[in-house]
C-alpha cells in the first residue's frame, strides 16, 4: 500500500522522520520543563524555609537558618 | 520523570536532615543559646570579665556557669521542645530542598549525556555545600545570635547571587569542556566576592568573638559533611532507580 503510493505528497517515508523528530523535540521539551518545575519545588522550599520573614516562619525556622549560614534577622 | 527526581531527592534530602539534625544538637545548638544569653544581655562578656578579674578568677567561672544554667532552667520544657521540633522539622525541610535541587541537576546533567553516580554525586553534594553555605559565608559568615549585620534584604540579595554564581561556576568548571567555559566559571566564582558582600561600616557584635568563631566553624564543618551525604545517597538512589 505504502509503496504503490510512494510517490503521493506525505507518504515517501519523510513524513516518518518528521513524527519521530517532533516526538524526540517534545521529549526534550517535556524534560526541560520536568527539570524546571522540579528546581522550581526545590526552590520554593529553600525560600520558605530559609528566606521568607513572616514572624511565624522566622521564629519556626530560627535555628535552622542560623545553623544553616542564611541571613537571619 | 517528575516521580524519579522528587522521591530521590526528598527520600535523600530527609535522611541528610535527620543526619544534619542530629548534628546541629552535637554541635551547634549549645552556642545558639549561649549566643542568645549575650544577645539579651543575660550574659555580659566584656565588662563582666574586667569585673571578675577585679574580684576573683574562681568567681568569674562560678558566675559565667550560674548565669548558664539559669537561662536553661528558667526556659520553659514545653517551649524547649517545641523550639527543638521545629528545628528537626525546617531541618528536614531545607535538606529536602536541597536534595531537590541537587537531583534537579542530576538530571539536567544526564539530559547532556552524563550520568550521576554516587560517586560523583559525593562532589556535587561537596559542589552545593561551597555553593550554598562555604562561598555565602566568606561573605556573610553563620551569624551567631548576639551578631549584628547588614540591611537583610541586601544580604540575601548578595546570598542568592553568590549562590548562583558558585552553582553555575563549579558546573562549568566540572562539566565544560573549552578554556572558555572554565575563564567563565572561574570569572563567576570571583564575582560576588570581586562585588563583595553588604557591610556594616562598624562592628557591633555583642557575642565574644570566640564564641562567634567556634560557632562559624561548626556550621561549616556540620554542612560539610551532611552535604557529603547528602550527595552520595542522592546520586546512589538516582543511579539506582531505572529513568
Amino acid at each position: 500500500m505504502r509503496r504503490r503510493n510512494a510517490n503521493a505528497v506525505g507518504c515517501d517515508g519523510r513524513e516518518m522522520n518528521m513524527t519521530a523528530m517532533t516526538k524526540a523535540a517534545a521529549k526534550t521539551g517535556s524534560a526541560t520543563l520536568s527539570i524546571v518545575f522540579v528546581a522550581l519545588i526545590g526552590a520554593t522550599g529553600l525560600f520558605l524555609a530559609g528566606h521568607a520573614q513572616s514572624a511565624t516562619l522566622h521564629d519556626a525556622a530560627h535555628d535552622m537558618r542560623h545553623a544553616t549560614g542564611f541571613p537571619c534577622h | 520523570m517528575i516521580k524519579r527526581m522528587l522521591a530521590g531527592g526528598i527520600i535523600a534530602g530527609f535522611a541528610a536532615g535527620l543526619l544534619a539534625a542530629v548534628l546541629h544538637f552535637a554541635f551547634v545548638q549549645n552556642l545558639i543559646l549561649l549566643g542568645e544569653q549575650y544577645e539579651t544581655g543575660a550574659l555580659v562578656h566584656f565588662e563582666h570579665q574586667v569585673e571578675a578579674q577585679a574580684a576573683t578568677h574562681d568567681h568569674a567561672g562560678d558566675e559565667a556557669v550560674a548565669g548558664h544554667d539559669h537561662g536553661a532552667a528558667g526556659a520553659d520544657n514545653t517551649d524547649d521542645f517545641q523550639r527543638n521540633a521545629l528545628t528537626v522539622l525546617f531541618t528536614t525541610l531545607i535538606y529536602a530542598s536541597y536534595g531537590i535541587l541537587l537531583v534537579a541537576g542530576f538530571s539536567l546533567a544526564e539530559h547532556f549525556g552524563r550520568t550521576v553516580s554516587a560517586g560523583e554525586g559525593v562532589l556535587w553534594g561537596l559542589s552545593g555545600f561551597a555553593a550554598f553555605q562555604l562561598a555565602p559565608a566568606m561573605g556573610l559568615p553563620p551569624e551567631l545570635p548576639g551578631s549584628v549585620a547588614a540591611d537583610l534584604g541586601a544580604r540575601q540579595a548578595w546570598w542568592l547571587g553568590t549562590v548562583l554564581a558558585t552553582g553555575v561556576g563549579l558546573a562549568l568548571l566540572g562539566y565544560g569542556r573549552t578554556a572558555l567555559t572554565a575563564a567563565l566559571g572561574g570569572a563567576l566564582l570571583a564575582a560576588p566576592h570581586a562585588i563583595g558582600a553588604p557591610r556594616l561600616d562598624q562592628f557591633y557584635g555583642i557575642a565574644p568573638p570566640e564564641l562567634a568563631a567556634e560557632f562559624a566553624a561548626r556550621v561549616l564543618g556540620v554542612g560539610f559533611v551532611v552535604w557529603g551525604a547528602l550527595g552520595w545517597l542522592a546520586g546512589r538512589l538516582w543511579s539506582r532507580t531505572p529513568a
